[in-house]
């Protein structure tokens, strides 16, 4: 654990991340940027597994595998919107969500 | 000394988030979320989960930023400035996250946590041997299926991304 700072100090952080991510997701017209997003999203709840691992339960590792899993589906999650998002650029030249009407492959 | 890098890094983190989400110009809230990926990062290394830092150090900073910079340079015109929503809009999400932030922080600081004071610190071969085990709340079997849904992630991009043949 970190010297001198309490478990109420970094989750109030990763509360703030979390919120920052979701008014993201809302206010973006962008697909690119809602995947900036969720990305920042998923950090938070990354670091909330880790810290109460560490905090609560340190003789255990439940908390790090899951955070380990978390970043891997995250990559997978990354890597397929991508594709699709060059995919959908190739039929219809645009990645505003306005102009995403079909996503028919 | 540890509290002062700890405030640092949290005070980096929530400026880059919020101008990550609110930078009108595309690759510039590529690279501020560079930045809070490492700060995420740096949050590791201080509650000494050696590996997390590196694996976050990889795994984000080194290949999605990169993924995500080459999609938004094969979409994007390097100046077009992004749309945004409307302000009322923005305004009402901002209000709607703000009254989201005291609902869970009340929730927090109104609960008891039981910390324990400790100073153990995980090793590599430890997460590998949890990792691999197969007794009781041992991680074998999503293991071995993250493996099959990396290898059906890496088969679904190549098909989608490469698109109908041009005849």
């Amino acid at each position: 654990m970190i010297e001198g700072i309490s478990i109420y100090e970094i989750l109030t952080l990763t509360t703030i991340l979390f919120f920052i991510g979701v008014y993201g997701f809302l206010t973006r017209r962008n697909l690119i940027s809602i995947l900036i997003s969720v990305e920042m999203i998923l950090n938070a709840s990354i670091v909330n597994f880790v810290i109460i691992n560490k905090y609560l339960y340190p003789d255990m590792l439940q908390g790090v595998l899951f955070s380990i899993f978390i970043i891997a589906i995250a990559a997978a999650e990354t890597a397929l919107a991508v594709s699709i998002i060059i995919n959908l650029y190739r039929q219809i030249s645009s990645v505003e969500v306005k102009d995403t009407e079909v996503m028919k492959f | 000394m540890e509290r002062i890098i700890f405030y640092v890094l949290a005070l980096m983190m929530i400026v880059f988030a919020i101008n990550a989400v609110t930078s009108r110009k595309m690759l510039r809230s590529v690279i501020y979320l560079l930045f809070v990926l490492s700060g995420v990062a740096g949050i590791f290394f201080l509650i000494d989960y050696n590996f997390l830092a590196a694996i976050q150090l990889t795994v984000y900073a080194g290949g999605i930023i990169v993924l995500i910079i080459f999609s938004v340079l094969l979409v994007h015109h390097i100046e077009l400035k992004l749309e945004m929503a409307k302000p009322v809009r923005q305004i009402i999400t901002a209000v709607a996250c703000l009254i989201g932030i005291g609902v869970f922080l009340t929730t927090i600081y109104s609960h008891q946590f039981n910390v324990v004071n400790n100073h153990y610190s995980t090793t590599t071969s430890d997460i590998g041997f949890k990792l691999l085990s197969y007794d009781k709340g041992g991680f074998i079997l999503p293991f071995e299926v993250i493996s099959v849904v990396l290898l059906a992630m890496m088969i679904g991009a190549i098909v989608i991304a490469k698109g109908k043949k041009l005849e």
